[in-house]
């Protein structure tokens, strides 16, 4: 599904991801770890299409698409979904007439009819309840005067009405309290098929309790220094970075 | 039913989650909630179809400059003021009335504002008298710019009305005069007088004569004064004490409109008890030869009254390169007479190359209130200097003003504001909140609020800010699947919300197809 082939990626000049490679196959979830700045939301970024990389060499094929060089908003439409680290907010633009414009947007790419209001509100309400979200947010502008968690939840109820294939979560599980977390990581699981594949951006091992990955990697500057399955996470969790980062620094 | 329809179908909310909420009521009744007509609209305001694959939104047809003119000369001079008001058949005290204030004119001269950058007109070189026919005009519409057509295509415009608007020569518009009657049966039946200047000024003389002029007076301003000489015609609203008008006043102008020429004049009274709303222009854009735009309205609300007064503005900007387009001088004014009263302007100003208009309150009644709500955008060289004037003079009056400036491109946007608090004005209040949002980085914004207090109860605030429209949230609704075109025009409506929230309904919905639509090519 997606294959990032030794990817290299600065910001003004300054070498950001050195050499990535990844591999996700449908059905999959890929966890990825590692220190404050290592590069983890410069990947998630360049994936999904942000301005400001600069990508120096490498590829990323995303379903047979070359996906570096898709607008940011075709490869959401091929369904490639972000939930933002810090999702922003857009005063006066309400968030469900947001949503229905983006789901109608992505099923008019895919041929699909688009959503009258009526079936787009069953559609949102059945949603909502995986992510146990507040009605009244709905109603509000998109993410305006949303507490941390509340965005974080908004950003899941995108995530289960857009219906992804490929969702990337950067630390959605971060400024969530531990019924939030919980309720998120039900619903990713409910949302999970063996079409769908997850990149898990977290600092925490307990996200990983609920969300059980298949991978779990480690990003150090700008490199994944190790792969492992969920055992590796509890080692870190244990450990800390260091011995893998010493390790890592000798020549090789 | 032509008229009716693009500004004014049947639809229930611009609101989501209105819809929302009969849902929730009662999930069978999809069927009688949605529509087809519904469902058009619910496209337009929640996804602002409005602005793929179009290039720019060019203006579709120049100015025409072979215009067969009927008997009158070019130029001004007392003679033309009279066959102006001999043609009308207007009794006596109005021609001396033009007369007058044509005297005053010779002796005033064209204001330069600091913010303003346009050639001189020649004021000799204008024809005065209205309805100049057009030879070149279109004969159908296959012979109207296609872009044009598109345009009414995204703004929902129907079919009937198109060629009114792209000026195609018509004789009758069958449909539309049988519509504009049944209203005026409706409206005859409550008393309410609605009906074109130039008729009230013949079946109702002893109105004019007490009305007219008494909110802007002939000797006002340049522009004004020059309206007073020579204005061309408008509408005139008389609503009876104690009645509420029962419809927008607006489609009946909207066929009107397209003949009223480049000096209108408006007067509506509320009398003791009533309320009226009433819509001026049409999102649609209008073919007009006209450059030079100089329009009166004055607004009088007796006691306990209540005039509510929205425009959408978009005449011909002129092109990318800044040629050519509408220079709009606008005198616009109310007066709250009576205690108890209310004026409130509502205003989306997208067109013209220069506009220049300050639509403001007399608060002289006790407990008045008067509320401005602007949209101003400007893109490509567009020019604007808009904002209001809020004269306190009686006890406990309140006003409130929000203005919303947009600039793209190169343009310019001035919000210029007056509160002015009288010695007898005790505890008013005001309420100022003027935003700016840029959208690139060549174009301005600028904010002069002006406030002149004399009476220290009274209780003044005024709030800016200035944003522009931020790279990450263009990213965020990418990232959703919106394009860039959609996603500027999706935060510049959010942004705008809370004077949208102003208009009526079947409005609001065009007014904000018509920002995506005149946003074009502000980005990317
Ligand atoms: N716009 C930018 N300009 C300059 N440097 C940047 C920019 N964006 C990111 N960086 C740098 O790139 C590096 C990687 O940042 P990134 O946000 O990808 O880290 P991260 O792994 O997500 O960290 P965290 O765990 O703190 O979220 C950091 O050193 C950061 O300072
Ligand atoms: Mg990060």
């Amino acid at each position: 599904m997606l294959s990032i082939k030794n990817l290299h990626v600065s910001i003004e000049g300054k070498p950001i991801l050195r050499g990535l490679n990844l591999e996700v196959k449908p059905g999959e979830i890929h966890a990825i770890m590692g220190p404050n700045g290592s590069g983890k939301s410069t990947l998630a970024h360049v994936l999904s299409g942000r301005e400001g990389y600069q990508i120096d060499s490498g590829s990323a094929i995303y379903k047979n698409l070359n996906l570096l060089e898709m607008a940011p908003e075709i490869r959401a439409r091929e369904g490639i979904f972000l939930a933002f680290q810090y999702p922003i907010e857009i005063p006066g633009v309400n968030n469900t007439s947001f949503l229905k414009k983006a789901l109608n947007e992505i099923r008019k790419h895919r041929g699909e009819e688009e959503l009258d209001a009526i079936d787009f509100l069953s559609l949102i309400k059945k949603q909502m309840k995986l992510v146990e979200m507040n009605e009244d947010l709905l109603r509000r502008p998109v993410n305006q005067g949303f507490s941390g968690g509340e965005k974080k939840r908004n950003e899941i109820l995108q995530m289960a009405v857009l219906n992804p294939e490929l969702a990337i979560l950067d630390e959605t599980d971060s400024g969530l309290d531990i019924d939030a977390l919980r309720i998120v990581a039900s619903g990713v699981n409910k949302l999970r098929t063996e079409s769908n594949a997850y990149v898990v951006i977290t600092h925490y091992q307990r996200l990983l309790d609920h969300i059980i990955p298949d991978f779990v990697h480690v990003l150090s500057k700008g490199q994944i220094i190790k792969s492992g399955t969920k055992e590796l996470a509890l080692e870190l969790e244990e450990r800390g970075y260091d011995w893998l980062l010493e390790k890592s620094e000798s020549p090789s | 039913m032509s008229i009716v329809s693009s500004c004014q179908f049947l639809f229930f909310n611009l609101d989501f989650f209105v819809q929302y909420a009969l849902l929730a009521m009662n999930m069978d009744r999809k069927n009688q909630i949605l529509n087809s007509e519904n469902d058009k609209n619910i496209a337009l305001s929640d996804e602002q179809q409005t602005i793929q694959n179009i290039t720019n939104q060019d203006y579709k047809y120049g100015f025409v400059t072979d215009i067969e003119m009927e008997e009158f000369p070019l130029g001004l001079n007392e003679n033309i003021v009279r066959m102006i008001s001999a043609k009308k058949n207007e009794p006596e005290f109005m021609t001396e009335w033009r007369l007058k204030a044509y005297r005053h004119w010779l002796k005033m001269k064209e204001p330069k504002w600091p913010k303003l950058h346009y050639p001189e007109v020649n004021f000799d070189d204008l024809y005065y008298y209205a309805a100049p026919k057009n030879e070149n005009a279109p004969k159908s519409l296959d012979e109207v710019d296609p872009e044009l057509i598109r345009t009414f295509d995204k703004l929902g415009v129907p079919l009937e009305e198109r060629e009114l608007l792209a000026g195609v020569a018509v004789d009758a518009i069958i449909d539309s005069v049988s519509v504009a009657t049944t209203f005026k049966n409706k409206l005859n039946e409550l008393g309410i007088i609605f009906c074109p200047m130039s008729e009230a000024i013949q079946d109702h003389p002893d109105l004019i004569k007490k009305y007219l002029g008494t909110v802007v007076p002939y000797t006002d301003n340049f522009y004004a004064t020059l309206n007073s000489a020579v204005f061309s015609d408008g509408s005139f609203v008389y609503i009876p004490p104690g009645i509420r008008c029962p419809m927008e006043l607006s489609s009946y102008f909207r066929i009107n409109a397209a003949k009223t020429g480049q000096f209108e004049r408006t007067l509506i009274i509320a009398d003791k008890g009533s309320y009226v709303s009433y819509l001026e222009g049409c999102t649609a854009p209008m073919r007009d030869e006209n450059q030079l735009h100089a329009a009166i309205v004055e607004l009088i609300a007796m006691e306990d009254a209540e005039i509510k007064y929205s425009t959408v503005q978009n005449w011909y900007a002129g092109n990318k390169e800044g040629v050519g387009g509408i220079y709009n001088f606008v005198t616009k004014r109310g007066l709250c007479a009576g205690n108890h009263s209310k004026i409130s302007w509502t205003q989306v100003e997208t067109g013209s190359a220069v506009t220049w208009k300050y639509p403001s309150c007399i608060l002289k009644g006790d407990y008045s209130v008067g509320e401005f709500y602007s949209v101003a955008l400007t893109n490509n060289f567009q020019q604007a200097d808009t904002g209001t004037k809020m004269i306190h003079q009686g006890r406990n009056t309140r006003s409130l003003i929000i203005s919303k400036g947009i600039s793209a491109g190169k343009s310019n946007n001035a919000y210029r504001g007056l509160v002015k608090v009288s010695s007898k004005a005790e505890n008013a209040r005001n309420y100022s909140q003027c935003d700016s949002l840029l959208i690139g980085d060549q174009c301005g914004a600028h904010t002069y609020p002006y406030m002149e207090i004399e009476n220290p109860s009274a209780q003044v605030e005024h709030e800016a800010t200035t944003s522009k429209v931020s790279e990450d949230q263009i990213f965020y609704l990418n990232q959703r699947g919106i394009s860039t075109e959609d996603a500027v025009g999706m935060i510049v409506s959010g942004y705008a919300r809370e004077v949208f929230q102003q208009l009526p309904m079947e409005f609001a919905v065009e007014a904000q197809a018509l920002m995506s639509l005149s946003l074009e090519g502000s980005v990317g």
